[in-house]
């Protein structure tokens, strides 16, 4: 069972505001999830590498050659925040 | 269906800004009710259709979809439209880019109506789950359309586009196209470029086309897949035209079914899925039974990896650089000014508002799994699973070169049946799962379909109904790693000899 200190901790990592209802919630259904998922443990894994691409691909070169995005104005619109050109970011401390 | 209209533009029966008009029409006509469509791109499509009337007026010979209206799932950035997601975290989110795929249907000539709606950020398996409210199945207005890419199969389903785009990362394009009684494919993981795709989990995407026909997801496979350099994931295996290998022949194929599906089949589903079995065997097929022994853990495996990634890749998400920032919000029982919030408010109070439960509960759970003194037991050892899972696969595909399952348990359910309980709604995707997790290519063709009444008897149970409606049900066949040809070869076939 995971609390719900377990759950306001999860929610810290993963920078999301939560409601105290919504912790109740969480609480109950990740648990549940969890026991749910838990059938993985009886699966004899010893020896087995785990996947890292489903289709064997491996380290794909190109050359280190710069593209130049053109919209840049789109980008720059999209700022929820701006002064300029400049996306401003809230106060840190 | 892209045949005959193609046809008909070539031979001057209808010009293509006629063909989009009529479109245009039936969506003003239909969509109130479906809420299939999120965003009309009509300016684009109007452009688009007259420039292929220009060619076609000028003597230009013009490709096989050209001037064909299609619509698009809205996860797929189109460059000057509204992109959501069917998030209100990206409620004001205009694409910047055109995805690789898009920029490759617009090469082609092909005309694009709209963006479809979704689950939001494509975790759903019927589209209760999108912040803009849910899309109807056009089969039965009471029933959901299957999810995530519901948008994508309703509006094909409602001839309110002829083609359409969706994403697949646990069933979302096969599950809602047997729902909905259309053809959805899932290609390989890399076939298709995911450049302009929002991603869920990136070890499990993959886009593909929903159609009428296994001829018209052939004709729009051909146009969209390929490498590309904008993905580092997509397959160094060139881009074909899939149509070619649509010969009506099966004889020639081994085709295995899984004992253990079959078994827990119950109600009309089992019958439908009997009667394709069937039917392969009159076409000369061989039907032979394999074993999948470790693919009963394909649910649960998911359930850690794609969490895992999903809280990775929408950790972007924050309302700093674009979306929705929580200053927008305007909440009455905030206790503070939300122009005084400081950054990690913001980066909290942006993703409260801004996503709704179910992206939620995915980025806790891969969060916690995550997290440090977890990652051993879930996510490690969930890959390693995966590997044994991929080895069944193999063995099987020595054996036979196609595998046959159902693509869903039972046909399109209620709204409301399955979202009181998350694991309920999971459970949707048990047949289309295991192929993302191994990565094969797979397509849901609409097979016999069932009584409502024969449905009742089923495990989905409480329901009575005896007015005799007829639902759609998909089977569904997997193929080996790149081998869409024999996928779609197999598909045809049955289509084209199916009696119902």
């Amino acid at each position: 069972m995971i609390t719900k200190e377990e759950v306001q901790h999860i929610a810290g990592l993963a920078r999301i505001g939560l409601s105290e209802k919504e912790v109740e919630i969480y609480s109950k259904d990740i648990s549940s999830i969890l026991d749910w998922i838990s059938e993985l443990k009886e699966v004899d894994v010893t020896g087995v590498s785990p996947t890292a691409h489903i289709t064997g691909m491996e380290n794909r070169l190109r050359e280190d050659a710069q593209i130049d995005f053109e919209n840049k104005s789109a980008v720059i619109n999209l700022f929820p925040d701006r002064k300029d050109n400049f996306d401003k970011v809230k106060s840190v401390l | 269906m892209i045949q005959e209209l193609h046809n008909k533009l070539i031979n001057h029966e209808i010009t293509a800004v006629q063909l989009a008009e009529e479109y245009f029409a039936r969506i003003e006509k239909q969509d109130k009710d479906l809420n299939a469509y999120l965003t009309l791109t009509t300016e684009l499509a109007m452009e688009q259709a007259r420039r292929v009337d220009e060619k076609i007026a000028t003597g230009i010979e013009i490709g096989i979809l050209e001037g064909i209206p299609g619509a698009i799932k809205d996860i797929i950035c189109v460059e000057g439209y509204r992109t959501t997601a069917a998030s209100k975290i990206l409620d004001n989110y205009i694409a910047p880019y055109d995805a690789t795929v898009i920029k490759k249907l617009k090469e082609s000539g092909a005309v694009i109506l709209g963006k479809t709606n979704m689950d939001e950020f494509a975790m759903g398996s019927s589209t209760e789950k999108s912040a803009y409210g849910p899309t109807k199945n056009p089969v039965d207005l009471e029933r959901v359309p299957g999810g995530s890419s519901g948008g994508s199969a309703a509006v094909v389903a409602a001839d309110e586009a002829v083609w359409s785009l969706g994403t697949d990362t646990g069933g979302s394009i096969r599950q809602p196209a047997s729902f909905c009684g259309v053809v959805g494919l899932k290609p390989t993981y890399g076939r298709v470029s995911r450049y302009g795709a929002m991603a869920m989990a990136s070890s499990l995407d993959q886009i593909g086309p929903i159609a009428n026909t296994v001829e018209d997801v052939a004709i729009v496979l051909s146009v969209i897949a390929g490498e590309d350099r904008m993905d580092g994931t997509s397959a160094q295996s060139p881009a074909k035209d899939y149509t070619k290998y649509l010969t009506g022949e099966v004889s020639d194929l081994k085709i295995g079914v899984v004992k253990e599906y079959r078994e827990k089949l119950t109600g009309g589903a089992k019958t439908s899925f009997e009667k394709v079995i069937e039917k392969y065997e009159e076409l000369g097929a061989e039907i032979r039974e394999i074993e999948l022994p470790h693919a009963k853990y394909s649910l649960p495996v998911y359930y850690i990896i794609m969490p895992c990634e999903v809280s990775s890749n929408l950790a972007k998400y924050d309302g700093i650089r674009y979306g929705m920032q929580a200053a927008d919000h305007e909440d009455t029982t905030l206790d503070f000014v939300p122009e005084d919030r400081n950054l990690i408010e913001t980066y909290l109070d942006s993703r409260r508002y801004g996503f709704g439960a179910e992206p939620k509960r995915r980025i806790m759970l891969g969060t916690y799994a995550l997290s440090s003194g977890y990652y051993d037991a879930y996510y490690l050892r969930a890959q390693k699973v995966r590997t044994l899972i991929k080895q069944d696969f193999e063995k099987a595909f020595s054996e036979v070169d196609l595998i046959l399952t159902p693509t869903t348990p039972s046909p399109a359910f209620k709204f409301g049946e399955k979202t009181a309980d998350p694991i309920q709604m999971y459970l949707e995707d048990i047949f289309t799962i295991t192929a993302n997790i191994v990565g094969v290519p797979a397509i849901s063709v609409p097979g016999p379909p069932v009584s409502t009444q024969a449905d009742a008897s089923s495990s989905r149970g409480g329901e009575v109904e005896v007015d005799g409606k007829k639902l759609p049900q998909g089977f569904q066949l997997m193929g080996k790693w790149f081998d869409e040809e024999n996928l779609l070869r197999a598909a045809h076939a049955y289509e084209i000899n199916k009696q119902n």
